[in-house]
């Protein structure tokens, strides 16, 4: 096995008993970057800043281009953020630096994370390192794509209504959406402020654990962040479910699921049943709204975060040639016109007609009424679950270009994953298996806010006794 | 008279003088060289976000107990979206439909009447940034430093009646808000700023008359000067067979005219909604009780204690209370002088008269409150006339000595001295036979004179009333 191969967790094992330096390991990764990138695409630009090596945990780790890095360009993968150097460092990136982590480069997103595919980012999209004909999922394509591909030990992604585990299931690893409040947003470029989350995206669940205790806890700069104590999660690495109770929501398994995913999803059901978890058939009467009501909420909250990119203070600004109404409209519609792209503009729209007066009631106010009805849901089946089971995406990987022209189709493959945001509870996607065009499957677990201990046992469990996370793509 | 009645409601905005800015840690000061007192929140850069400043909090329950205000626990703030470059996020951060602040009111004098001021709500937002336009015309620049700035909004009810009420209001709370302390009030400076909206309808008529709002007033003054224009406009225009339109209007202070600057039909959609990055909370009734407890006493309650404790007339306890380091001052001096009465004449007499000369303000003046009673002692006990008292006072302010270093050093003491002024009393009766026949037959007003020619040859530092009680023993017993 070569070295970037290794998890995070055999990194540090090996660093730890000095038989590997945490340069080599740096280099050993950025040759691999060299070697494929060309081809996955998941890398917008190579840090600038070289790390020293002499932290605790030197794992080389990518970065999603929304998060802050200091003296990097970040850029939300949008022509508007061009040449945006970011004055400081995000929360999240603190704590990694701190930790010791490696920064090897900021990697590829939808556009400002409006985008279940990689293919609305400015830079043009990502491939799945199994199949290079296909998306590796979105907005934190290029997060999962690095990592799946061996061009990162592991990284850090943002989820707003899965775009952690979607791409994470997409490129057959592990990505976890903390619960809302439990990783500070201090340095996210916000796309929804209450549904966003920054989280890990690993190669299994034992990183997933090393990298949540890296990033978790509250921050005093981040109203939003909730002070709770963070555990070690590694504690929470123990195989076994006997007793859990795991639910099923009978809603989940609808039309338009892919029967493999179905197949896979339900296989899964069986082991966790042989391994001495009760299984337990639910319901969530609203999630059926679910993604109407995330493409209200988020809309609406994503139209104001974007005011700010108005070309007057950094980023690139345009002028037209010609005056067409005064100097200072025409810079704004101009800069705007040109830095956003297709899907942005989309949704800028959206979310302002949703929170325009007279429409105000009837759809932004309405979104958040649905919205407490599906955490009710939730809370509900908590009272008699340990955690919910689901498929994380309807369908495995799609084609390149495929969904590009049909957005509700599009918006759709987030159906799963969209519940977790609303009701701000933790999520997570782990692979479980294969379809036979060779692409990875995902299922998704959720549980109780600040229970992301119990997602980690049962999904570790479950690693314990498969080996879907083992295989590598062929690239 | 006039057959219409004017109906007026005034927003203030005022800046909470709190040590850090609303939102960010940046400190909340005043006349930095531009955009050198910003930070990455307050400049609205990718990814930051707010964190709400207690102190603005306080600072706003605090300005609506004063104005007799219910506190709303319940505390959330909203994002008002529109684009101008001052505004970096493209939306300010306000309050919506929870103001900190509403229902409250404010007593007012105007004329020689009471009247009560309804307060509709107060609220709390962050102050945008400043546009400098190059004079040139060729571009704008923008300065972030006041980005941030605590603001409370602080809108009445249409429930004055003229210009001159709306001007009394301004000064009434502008009062108030100098006694909580919590802001400097100063015009000049932006930290108080009022927008005021009026419309006109025929008398005994219910139904509001069309309104207009008027901004960029820059001074009380102003404000009255500008609605007196805008109440004639209104009532040419209607008079005129004419409508008036609904719309922003400029006050143009240099020409004393409105001018239009946006119309109802421009007029913004904010797009209010609930700010997720503030986690709206409730306070503690505690917090607003201990608010409550530390409020200082009000004008108001002043003046009335004013009259009652230290016996002032209303005149005198007007001019203390207008100012509130005068009031304090006042009953220092209080404390160790006991003729309050006295204390006041001097301090609405000649301080004031140096306050205004000197265009200080109490606090820069070199005088205590200790400083300016062992003054007026002086002057009760004699040794210096009342006259004489008042040049002390500025030699005082001017040398920063004391009233006695001053006495002393200027030889200013009145000569009470018996056997001194007799000698001068004797001169003066053996150079005035005729005068003191006057007074021997019978006309002691006469002594008058003789006073004032013994007073010249002291050079005036003789005590006037002991002299005229030595020119009268004297004759009499002559």
């Amino acid at each position: 096995m070569s070295l970037y191969q290794l998890t995070s967790h055999a990194l540090l094992d090996l660093i730890k008993s000095r038989q590997v330096g945490a340069r080599d390991a740096y280099i050993a990764v950025q040759e691999r970057i060299k070697a494929v990138d060309p081809k996955v695409k998941a890398y917008v630009r190579m840090a600038t800043v070289q790390p020293d090596f002499t932290g605790a945990l030197p794992v080389p780790i990518a970065i999603k281009d929304n998060l802050c890095t200091k003296q990097e360009e970040i850029t939300c993968s949008s022509r508007i953020l061009k040449g945006f150097r970011s004055p400081y460092d995000a929360g999240v990136i603190e704590r990694v630096k701190q930790s010791g982590g490696t920064i090897l480069g900021i990697v590829n997103m939808d556009e400002f994370a409006f985008g279940s595919s990689c293919e609305t980012s400015c830079y043009g999209p990502t491939f799945n390192p199994w199949n290079l004909q296909c998306v590796p999922g979105g907005s934190s394509g290029g997060s999962a794509a690095s990592v799946a591909a061996d061009e990162a030990m592991w990284a850090l992604g943002s989820d707003t209504g899965g775009s952690i585990r979607q791409p994470a299931a997409f490129c057959g690893i592990v990505g976890l959406k903390p619960t809302y409040g439990r990783v500070s947003r201090y340095g996210l470029i916000a796309f929804a402020s209450s549904l966003d989350q920054i989280g890990p995206l690993t190669k299994d669940v034992h990183d997933c654990a090393l990298l949540m205790n890296i990033i978790s806890g509250y921050d005093e700069r981040d109203s939003t962040s909730v002070n709770e104590p963070v555990p070690d999660y590694t504690k929470a690495l123990v195989n076994d479910v006997k007793g859990l109770r795991i639910g099923i929501p009978k809603e989940a398994f609808v039309d338009g699921l892919d029967p493999e995913v179905r197949k896979s999803v339900e296989d899964a059901l069986e082991l966790y049943k042989k391994l001495g978890a009760t299984i337990k058939e639910v319901s969530l009467p609203h999630t059926p709204y679910a993604v109407a009501t995330y493409y209200i909420v988020a809309t609406a909250e994503a139209s104001s975060n974007l005011a700010r990119f108005d070309g007057v203070r950094f980023g690139a600004r345009k002028q037209p040639t010609q005056v067409r109404k005064n100097a200072l409209v025409d810079m704004y519609e101009e800069t705007r016109s040109q830095g956003f792209g297709d899907e942005a503009k989309r949704r800028i729209m959206l979310g302002t007609y949703a929170l325009s007066s007279g429409y105000y009631d009837a759809y932004y106010l309405r979104g958040q009424k649905v919205r407490t009805l599906i955490k009710n849901d939730l809370d509900e089946v908590f009272k008699d679950c340990d955690c919910v089971l689901t498929p994380t995406s309807p369908t495995v990987a799609f084609k390149v270009g495929e969904k590009v022209s049909d957005p509700l189709s599009m918006y759709l493959s987030d159906i799963y994953t969209i519940p977790a945001n609303l009701a701000g509870i933790p999520a997570i996607s782990i692979p479980c298996g294969f379809s036979k065009s060779g692409l990875p499957i995902g299922m998704q677990l959720m549980g109780k806010a600040f229970d992301e201990e119990m997602l980690l046992r049962v999904s570790y469990t479950y690693e314990q006794n498969t080996e879907w996370h083992l295989k590598k793509p062929n690239l | 008279m006039s057959q219409f009645e004017t109906v007026i409601g005034l927003e203030v905005h005022l800046q909470l003088s709190t040590k850090t800015k609303i939102f960010c840690s940046c400190a909340n000061v005043f006349g930095c060289p531009p955009n050198t007192n910003v930070c990455p929140v307050c400049l609205g850069l990718p990814g930051t976000l707010p964190v709400l400043n207690h102190q603005a909090l306080l600072s706003g329950i605090k300005v609506g107990l004063a104005l007799n205000a219910q506190i709303n626990e319940f505390i959330k703030f909203d994002r008002k979206n529109y684009y101008y470059p001052d505004l970096p996020k493209g939306y300010q951060i306000s309050q919506f439909d929870f103001p900190v602040a509403k229902d409250g009111f404010l007593n007012i004098k105007t004329g020689n009447a009471e009247k009560r001021i309804g307060i509709k709500r107060a609220h709390l937002e962050e102050d945008a940034g400043k546009l400098v336009h190059d004079a040139s015309g060729s571009c704008s620049l923008v300065d972030y430093n006041r980005t941030g700035t605590p603001l409370i909004e602080i809108v009445t009810e249409a429930d004055m009646r003229s210009p001159q009420e709306a001007y009394d209001y301004l000064n009434t709370l502008k009062l108030t808000l100098q006694y909580l302390g919590v802001s400097d009030c100063d015009m000049e400076k932006g930290s108080l700023r009022c927008d005021a909206n009026v419309s006109i309808r025929p008398i005994g008529q219910k139904e509001l008359g069309t309104k207009t709002e008027l901004k960029n007033i820059n001074s009380f003054k102003a404000v009255k000067t500008a609605l007196e224009y805008e109440v004639r406009r209104h009532e040419q225009v209607i008079l005129a067979g004419g409508k008036v339109v609904q719309e922003t209007l400029l006050w143009n202070d240099e020409k004393a005219i409105t001018i239009t600057m946006r119309s109802k039909e421009q007029a913004h959609d904010y797009r209010y909604f609930p700010d997720p990055d503030l986690v709206p909370f409730t306070i503690d009734y505690k917090v607003i009780d201990s608010v409550r407890a530390e409020l200082p006493e009000l004008p108001q309650a002043k003046f009335q204690r004013f009259l009652s404790q230290y016996g002032l007339s209303d005149y005198d306890a007007n001019i203390l209370v207008a100012d509130a380091a005068m009031s304090h001052f006042f009953e220092e001096a209080a404390k160790e002088y006991p003729q309050a009465k006295k204390i006041a004449n001097w301090m609405g007499g000649p301080v004031l008269m140096e306050l205004n000369h000197r265009k200080l303000a109490l606090n820069e003046l070199k005088l205590t409150p200790k400083s300016l009673v062992a003054l007026i002692a002086k002057v009760e006990e004699g040794v210096v006339s009342n006259l004489a008292g008042k040049e002390v006072l500025t030699m005082m302010l001017d040398e920063g000595k004391s009233a006695e270093q001053i006495i002393q050093e200027k030889g200013l003491a009145q000569v009470s001295d018996d056997s001194a002024l007799i000698a001068i009393i004797d001169e003066v009766i053996a150079q005035n036979a005729a005068v003191v026949e006057q007074i021997k037959s019978g006309k002691p007003a006469a002594a008058g004179f003789l006073v004032g020619q013994a007073m010249k040859k002291s050079g005036g530092k003789a005590n006037p009333k002991k002299l005229n009680e030595l020119i009268t023993r004297r004759i009499s017993g002559a």
